[in-house]
């Protein structure tokens, strides 16, 4: 095993391991770790949907984000970057976030889900693999967002430094409602994140990347810290007892499709929720957007009630889902159009 | 000499870019990038294609010299 795969492995199994104690410390079951349902809580915490009991402004994605921060100023990778497709990273975002909660988590849940005996994920799984690979389709048929442009530095350290603000407010209970959700103390949370985001940005931790690198490239080095993983948690709730295997066929058609629209969104954006968070700590102001996107579609998805509730997968939600998917395969094809008559001319 | 300026370019891109310019397996390659994953990335797939890797930085770009072995 290479030295780059050992780091990708090293950040699958760190993070397993700090899901694992933020859950034994009070993070919900299974979401020791999810940086969709995070950011809903973080929309949530600032008035942007009132969905009860989903108002707190986790520190795990301040943390994630600030050990980016940190550890890519010290390795001089800090860079200021923006002006690839903002407006659609945006929408892509929005769609990514809107998947995430029908199925009721990111791919890194969907990994602590699987983990866990949740059967749900199994078809999480394949939905996620089927996006991912209609993306990698687009990809080698020339789907690009376009290139990014060095900026002035505050376009890249505002992110994080805002991230730090909200992190202050959450700790002194000006922002959000702890106190109606269950968590891990802020300082764990904050600094498990932190550990996470330093190795996470080292070694380009990405649950998309695992998938797609295999189906592009053959390469497997991402694709085994996600494996990595999915072995941590699974052993580490069998040791604690919180290995429940269980499996139904209801809505698992949807669970497939809502998960194939946050691979299919995550491949055309290049990177998971996480691999976002991690490069918008780096400095890039696209990632940034397409956080806020994520924000953003979060406070819709409940101010219109398409999020699902852990038995309901609504209506809209449904709709949500066949309409993302539909937009993300008409956008892939009116760019590759257009690349292809640019590179024609 | 087939020449992949793949700056400001964000993952995948630029390995897709070089997997392209690979693909007729030329002798040599040039392939541009303005960040370290990208250099990383582009680097990691042309060694697995057989290909030395030579590299120099300029300014705010890493510049990969491809050779065949």
């Amino acid at each position: 095993m290479d030295k780059t795969t050992k780091l990708t492995v090293l950040t699958g199994l760190t993070i397993g391991i700090s899901a694992l104690v933020l859950v034994a410390f009070g993070n919900p079951t299974n979401m020791g770790f999810c940086i969709a349902c995070f950011l809903r809580d973080i929309s949530g915490s600032l008035d942007l949907h009132r969905a009860p009991s989903l108002q707190y402004a986790r520190p795990e994605i301040f943390g994630l984000v600030l050990g980016s921060f940190i550890v890519a100023s010290i390795k001089k990778e800090f860079k200021a970057t923006s002006g690839s497709s903002g407006v659609v990273r945006f929408f892509l975002g929005f769609l990514m976030m809107s998947g995430a909660l029908v199925f009721l988590g990111c791919p890194l849940r969907m990994v602590l889900r699987l983990g866990g005996g949740d059967g749900k994920a199994i078809f999480a799984l394949i939905g996620f693999t089927l996006g991912i690979a209609l993306g990698c389709y687009f990809l080698n048929q020339g789907f690009t967002l376009g290139r990014s442009y060095t900026q002035k530095k505050e376009n890249g350290t505002i992110f994080p430094f805002i991230c730090l603000l909200l992190a202050v407010l959450c700790l002194l209970g000006l922002i959000g409602k702890p106190e109606e959700e269950a968590h891990a103390p802020f300082f764990l949370s904050l600094l498990l994140a932190m550990g996470c985001g330093v190795i996470a940005q080292r070694s380009r931790f990405c649950m998309v990347g695992g998938i797609r690198d295999y189906i592009l490239f053959r390469d497997k080095h991402l694709f085994l810290g996600s494996f990595a993983l999915f072995v941590v948690v699974l052993i580490g709730n069998i040791i604690l007892g919180n290995f429940h295997f269980s499996v139904s066929l209801t809505n698992s058609i949807w669970y497939t499709l809502s998960m194939a629209l946050v691979g299919l969104s995550g491949a055309l954006l290049g990177g998971c929720p996480l691999r976002q968070l991690i490069l918008a700590g780096e400095g890039n102001g696209d990632s940034a957007i397409t956080v806020l996107g994520m924000i953003v579609g979060a406070a819709i998805s409940h101010n219109f009630g398409t999020a699902s509730s852990p038995k309901v997968v609504t209506a809209g939600g449904k709709i949500e889902v066949i309409v993302g998917l539909v937009f993300c395969t008409i956008l892939a094809i009116v760019i590759i159009n257009k690349q292809k008559k640019e590179l024609n001319v | 000499m087939i020449e992949v300026d793949a700056r400001g370019l964000s993952c995948p891109i630029p390995v897709v870019k070089t997997k392209k310019a690979l693909s007729g397996k030329p002798e040599k390659a040039t392939v541009t990038v303005d960040n370290v994953a990208a250099f990383e990335n582009v680097t990691r797939y042309a060694k697995a294609m057989k290909y030395e890797v030579e590299s120099k930085i300029s300014g705010e770009d890493y510049i990969l010299y491809l050779t065949k072995k």
